[in-house]
Order: C-alpha cells, then sequence, then structure tokens
C-alpha cells in the first residue's frame, strides 16, 4: 500500500511541471502583455515597468527565475492588482472556494448515498423514479442555469435565502452556491450508488448471506454496502475535477470573493504570475484530489494496489 | 400491418423509449428551423433598438411577444438569434471533437503497443485536468470575439471519451476474421481502417455525436457567460442568459426565456443521445 501511494505520489511532479511549462509559454505567446498599450502608460514607463518585473529578458531566462522563486515557495507579485501579491490573493481567496467546495461534496454525500440505496431497495417505487428524474435534469443542465434560477426562486420570490454576495460568518450566504453545486455531484452519486448496489445484491454470496438467515437490514450493512461503495469512492476523483471547475461557475454567478474570478481577470489583464499561481493552485488541487481518490480505492479494492502503472 | 407486430415485440419501456427518441428528434428540428427561419421572419433585427419600448414585460397582444430587454432589444428574436450561435458553434465545435477522437482512437488501438500505451496515457493525463479550466485561460488569452479560436478551444475538450471508445471498439474489430481477409487481399492499413474499421464504428460515433452537441453548447454558453465568447450586440444563449441573470429582478423574463428554450435544447439532446443509444449501440451501457 505504501509503496503504491508513493509511486503515485511521485507521478504527480512530472505532470504539474509540464503543465506549468506549457502554461508558462502559452500565456506569453498571446498577444499583449500585462503592461501593453491601452493601459495609460507612456513608452518609458512601460519599459521601466517590464524593467523591473524583469519581463525585458530572454524568455528561458524568465522560465528558469520564475521556477526558482517557486522552488522558495514565492509565486510572484500581481501585475494587474500591485499592492498584492500572487500568494496573498491566493490566500485571500482560497478558503471561502475550498469552503464551497467542501460543502458542496458533503452536500452531495450525504444526499447521493442514502438517495441510491433507497432507490436501489424499493426498484421502480416512486423513489426511484424521482432519481431517474432528477438526475435527468441536474445531469443536463450547467450551474449557470441552475445558480440563476435557484436564486431568483428561493431569493428574490420566495425571499428565503440571500441572492448573491458573501459576508464573512454567514453561512446561510453558502447555502444557494453548495446546492447549485452539489445538484450533479448528488444526481450522479445517486445513481451510481444504485446501480452497484442493485449489482452488489444481486451476487451469490448476498443470496447465501440471505439463505443463512440473516436479516435484510444485517446483509446490507454488513455485506453489500461497503463493496457497494467502490464505485462512488473511484467516482469522487472526476468529481473533485467538477468541482474546481464548477466553483469557478457557481463564484461567478454568486459573486463569492474567491479564487476562481482570479483566473479569468488574470488571463484578460495578461497577468502571468496570477494566472500561473492559479494554474498552480487548481492543478495540485486535482491531481491530490484524483491520488486521494485512487488511494481511497485501493484501500478498498486491494487488487487495485498491485496494478501496474 | 407489420409495424405493429414489431412494436408488440417491444417491450413497454422499450415502447416509452421510442416516443422519447421521436420527440426529442421533433423538438429539436422545431428548434433547429426556429432559429434557423425566426429571426429572418419577424420585423425586428437582434441588434434594433425600440426606444419606444424599453424592458417591455412579455405579453401576447404586445409588439414584441416575448417582451424586450433594457435596451428594447426584442426577446424573441434575440433568443432565437442566440439560439442559431449556441448551435452552430455546438455543431462545429462537436465535429473538431469527433475528427480528433476518432482519429487519434483508431490510430491508438489499430496500431498497438507502446504508441497506443502513450497516446492512452496522455488521454488519461488531460482527464485528470481541469479542463475547463484550461479552455477559459485559452479562450481568455486568445479567443476573445474570435469565434474561429472559441470553437478549437472548445472543441479540443470532447474528444478524450470519444478516443477511448473508439480505440476499445477498434482493438475488438482488429481480431475479427473479415479485417484479418480484408488484409490478406493486400489492403494497406491505412485502406483497411479506412473502408473496414471506421464504418463499423458509425453507430458508436452517432451515439457520442449527439451526447457530444449539448456538451459543446454548454460550454460554448459558459464562455459567453462570463464575456469571453460571442461579443454585443451579438448574441449566444450563454450571454442572453448573463445579463438575464444580473436584471433579474426587475425583469425575470431576461433570464426566463433563453434559460427555458437552453433547458428544453439540452434535455432533448440528452434524451436523444441516450434514444439512439439503447437502439444502435445496446451494450454501450
Amino acid at each position: 500500500m505504501l509503496g503504491y501511494a508513493l509511486r503515485r505520489i511521485a507521478g504527480i511532479v512530472p505532470v504539474l511541471l509540464i503543465l506549468l511549462t506549457v502554461s508558462f509559454f502559452v500565456i506569453r505567446l498571446a498577444p499583449g502583455g500585462p503592461f501593453a498599450a491601452g493601459r495609460a502608460l507612456s513608452g518609458r514607463a512601460r519599459a521601466e515597468l517590464e524593467r523591473v518585473y524583469g519581463l525585458d529578458r530572454p524568455l528561458a531566462v524568465q522560465y528558469g527565475h520564475y521556477l526558482l522563486a517557486l522552488a522558495h515557495g514565492d509565486l510572484g507579485p500581481s501585475y494587474s492588482m500591485r499592492d498584492d501579491t500572487v500568494a496573498g490573493l491566493i490566500a485571500a481567496g482560497l478558503p471561502v472556494s475550498a469552503t464551497l467546495g467542501a460543502a458542496a461534496l458533503v452536500l452531495a454525500v450525504l444526499s447521493g448515498v442514502p438517495l441510491g440505496v433507497r432507490a436501489a431497495l424499493r426498484r421502480g417505487g416512486a423513489l426511484d423514479r424521482f432519481l431517474a428524474a432528477f438526475a435527468a435534469l441536474t445531469l443536463a443542465l450547467p450551474s449557470f442555469v441552475t445558480g440563476p434560477l435557484l436564486a431568483l426562486v428561493f431569493g428574490l420570490w420566495l425571499r428565503w435565502l440571500p441572492v448573491a454576495g458573501w459576508q464573512p460568518d454567514t453561512p446561510r450566504d453558502l447555502i444557494l452556491p453548495a446546492v447549485t453545486l452539489a445538484l450533479p455531484l448528488s444526481a450522479s452519486i445517486a445513481r451510481l450508488m444504485r446501480a452497484s448496489l442493485l449489482e452488489v445484491l444481486n451476487a451469490s454470496y448476498i443470496r447465501t448471506a440471505r439463505a443463512r438467515g440473516l436479516g435484510r437490514a444485517r446483509v446490507l450493512w454488513h455485506h453489500a454496502l461497503r463493496p457497494a461503495l467502490v464505485p462512488v469512492v473511484s467516482y469522487l476523483g472526476p468529481a473533485a475535477t467538477y468541482l474546481v471547475t464548477g466553483s469557478l461557475v457557481v463564484e461567478t454567478v454568486f459573486q463569492l470573493p474567491g479564487t476562481g474570478r482570479y483566473l479569468v481577470e488574470g488571463a484578460i489583464d495578461r497577468d502571468y504570475t496570477l494566472v500561473m499561481g492559479m494554474v498552480l493552485v487548481y492543478g495540485t488541487l486535482t491531481l491530490l484530489a484524483n491520488l486521494a481518490a485512487d488511494l481511497l480505492h485501493a484501500w478498498l479494492d486491494p487488487r487495485v494496489r498491485h496494478e501496474p502503472l | 400491418m407489420p409495424g405493429s407486430t414489431r412494436a408488440s415485440a417491444m417491450s413497454r419501456s422499450e415502447r416509452r423509449g421510442r416516443r422519447a427518441l421521436w420527440a426529442a428528434a421533433a423538438v429539436i428540428a422545431a428548434l433547429v428551423l426556429l432559429a434557423l427561419l425566426g429571426p429572418e421572419a419577424s420585423p425586428y433585427s437582434y441588434s434594433a433598438l425600440d426606444w419606444r419600448h424599453l424592458s417591455i414585460p412579455p405579453g401576447l397582444t404586445a409588439a414584441h411577444w416575448l417582451g424586450t430587454d433594457s435596451l428594447g432589444r426584442d426577446l424573441y428574436v434575440r433568443t432565437l438569434y442566440g439560439l442559431r450561435v449556441s448551435l452552430t458553434i455546438g455543431v462545429l465545435s462537436s465535429a473538431v471533437s469527433l475528427l480528433i477522437g476518432i482519429a487519434w482512437g483508431a490510430v491508438a488501438g489499430w496500431v498497438g503497443g507502446r504508441l497506443d500505451a502513450w497516446m492512452m496515457r496522455m488521454v488519461d493525463v488531460l482527464y485528470s485536468l481541469p479542463y475547463l479550466f484550461i479552455v477559459l485561460v485559452l479562450a481568455a488569452l486568445f479567443g476573445r470575439g474570435n469565434v474561429t479560436v472559441l470553437l478549437l478551444a472548445i472543441g479540443a475538450v470532447g474528444w478524450l471519451t470519444l478516443a477511448r471508445v473508439v480505440r476499445a471498439q477498434t482493438l475488438s474489430l482488429k481480431r475479427r476474421e473479415f479485417i484479418e481477409a480484408a488484409r490478406a487481399t493486400g489492403l494497406s492499413a491505412p485502406q483497411v481502417v479506412w473502408r473496414h474499421v471506421l464504418p463499423n464504428l458509425a453507430g458508436t460515433v452517432v451515439v457520442y455525436a449527439t451526447l457530444l452537441v449539448p456538451q459543446m453548447i454548454i460550454y460554448e454558453s459558459f464562455l459567453s457567460f462570463l464575456g469571453l465568447g460571442v461579443e454585443p450586440p451579438r448574441a449566444s444563449l450563454g450571454s442572453l442568459i448573463n445579463s438575464g441573470a444580473r436584471q433579474m429582478l426587475t425583469a425575470p423574463w431576461l433570464l426566463l426565456v433563453p434559460a427555458a428554450v437552453l433547458i428544453v435544447l439540452l434535455l432533448s439532446f440528452n434524451l436523444l443521445g441516450d434514444g439512439l443509444r439503447d437502439v444502435l449501440d445496446p451494450t454501450g451501457r
């Protein structure tokens, strides 16, 4: 298990390095620059700024400097918000984004798993049919449609919840964004759970357990649930990727002060270091989440550990 | 009637599935027709301002029956125009995805060995990245208002799953006797792939293409929602939803109308894709 974990962790580093390298050069390929024309700067002021930030040097040198600083934990200054460092901006926004993502994940698992189990146990029942419709609807609709619609109904018409924005220490602000983000995830988890539990319940060892005279509840809890959870757990990797990109959408829709906006704003402003910082943070998060899901999978299902990578 | 005997041989759920399939196809056909003809048939243009009718709510008797936005532009025409833009970009970028996915999967599956392992490893790595994220950056850097770049950026997202499916199918086809026979007649590898492998993938590809289009429409709408897609006064469903969401307190119809069209469009495409999968590719699930 430990060997497997170490091999997988070691596999992350080259992927991250490739991602950073490609981003570094692609961003600089784009027309314009952080201090390009149209920003009310004289030619001399611009040249001076570029010299201060080292942007007048050859690309390879800039790349080397960036990696060197990164190795020391320095993400560099932000070019567009000149009072802030990239690390400072990310440190300010990340707690909001992380809270949102965690809340949505918890919500999705806590609603999806019981819903799927229930639907599998009462196959063809009312809840099962509800799940089919719920999944078809939420999986088809993107969050930038469900978000505004939920805000319109629950925020403006019913006035139950705040429409948008974020004050510290007011969890009510988080409810609509978290629900918006959780809906498709909850549907996916419920569908996976239903399908895999149905399959497990058909297995011969479940029949044996029943034949030994064990009650339905006992068989479900002691024999069926753990193997049935395996597909759900391995889905958590893709789910994390979804959460990372989805939080970006939801933060925009509900105007939350998370890190999501920095990516688009940074790219439009050609704020090279800010975009690189975002790529680094979100790339690492996704890769780590996928890794965590794989490790959990390996722990639940020992066969996985011995597969060649 | 010969048709009725065949229909009775189908199970109840199958018949319901067929009905849903035809209904979805009809809705999509109607939406495509509306998108093509609607804006031309209306007296208003998508960018014409009507200063005497600003932010008019929908009303069947009014001059603008679905209302106007805050600049007095007709919402019915703008929604259909946005639908046209979204559909066009969705279909074209799906085509881009299909081309890459089929080529990638067919080459990996046919050649096999180290090349296959390397190509599929690359797909795995790309899978584990937040792809929408990369597209966002690319669109923000290169594609603002540039529809071609937008197309390519979105199209580059959708090919991963298709590449996997095509590769798996190619692998299993490769061992079939008719392929062996074709090779024995002296056809070159590209000829065999072109004439015998690809036609056998058609069913799968059709199913995936149908499921890909709504996905691409979502990406396009999302980029337009963020202001990275089509530029005003032009519109797509995403940019309409975005501007509607900003004014939903005073003019909720500006959000509800384009959102409803997008919802119906996406649901129909998904129903069509699922239905086609049951018909053409019953083992796909």
